[in-house]
């Protein structure tokens, strides 16, 4: 027998709107986060190297295309801790009303894009202090 | 004949299987990392000009280190979890798939054995 294609998921089809923006940046930043989390590890393993090792880390660290790096890490912290608790309220059954989600939709995308400013000024303060 | 009875499709083959743990366990380290993230950005905002001296210092207390490793092994975890989902949703062919699933877990467990050995190198003084 023939197989017949399989329909795909329609997630393509659908309108662009504000839910399947806000769903599908949730994962990207997962994503990227799952990088930062190996610059986390590179700066430990840096501060145990010793003095040295993590000098020359920090100038890699804080040059320019690694700062965007950093930057992009911040905002995927900020908005995805925002929307990660968001999701945990629909997960207890809070927040479905129509005007409720898009209401902390919005409040999600510009906390996180101000949170991110201030995560990445007040870290670059602490690390790039000595740089 | 052959070796597979037919007992494999009616055990542990339900829709769920381990569906609701990975969904639960997605949720609670979840939880945990919004509190171990805010520790690390804190920690961060006080630690002003952050010489090295100032990060061991900072890092080899016993509740920095102990948060410390909480978070690499939550966010290693959490990660896994995560990235599963999606490479189960975007990688369609069924040997590549288990070949990424693979990979991306030894590179994360690899990388939270890197990070908690250097947090207990710094607990315990070998980075001074």
């Amino acid at each position: 027998m023939a197989q017949r294609a399989r329909p795909l998921s329609p997630f393509l089809q659908y309108r662009w709107q504000y839910t399947n923006t806000l769903s599908i940046l949730h994962r990207i930043t997962g994503v990227l986060l799952s990088l930062g989390f190996f610059l986390l590890i590179y700066w430990l393993a840096a501060v145990a190297g010793g003095p040295e090792r993590y000098a020359r880390a920090l100038e890699t660290l804080l040059s320019w295309p690694l700062q965007l790096v950093l930057f992009g890490s911040a905002f995927a912290f900020c908005y995805h801790l925002l929307n990660g608790i968001r999701h945990l309220f629909f997960d207890m059954g809070h927040g479905f009303e129509l005007a409720t989600a898009r209401k902390s939709a919005y409040a999600t995308a510009a906390g996180a894009v101000a949170l991110a400013l201030l995560v990445w000024w007040v870290a670059r303060a602490g690390l790039g202090g000595v740089a | 004949m052959s070796l597979r009875s037919p007992l494999r499709h009616v055990t542990g083959l339900g829709s769920a299987r381990g569906g609701a743990s990975h969904w639960y366990a997605q949720r609670v380290t979840a939880i945990a990392l919004a509190l171990l993230g805010l520790w690390l950005f804190f920690s961060f905002a006080t630690l002003g000009g952050a010489t090295h001296g100032r990060v061991v210092e900072w890092l080899s207390s016993p509740l920095s280190s102990a948060l410390a490793v909480l978070l690499v092994l939550t966010a290693a975890w959490h990660a896994m979890l995560g990235l599963q989902v999606v490479i189960e949703d975007y990688v369609a062919d069924k040997g590549t798939r288990a070949a990424v699933l693979i990979a991306v877990k030894f590179a994360l467990v690899v990388a939270a054995v890197v990070g908690v050995l250097a947090v207990l190198r710094i607990a315990f003084g070998a980075a001074a």
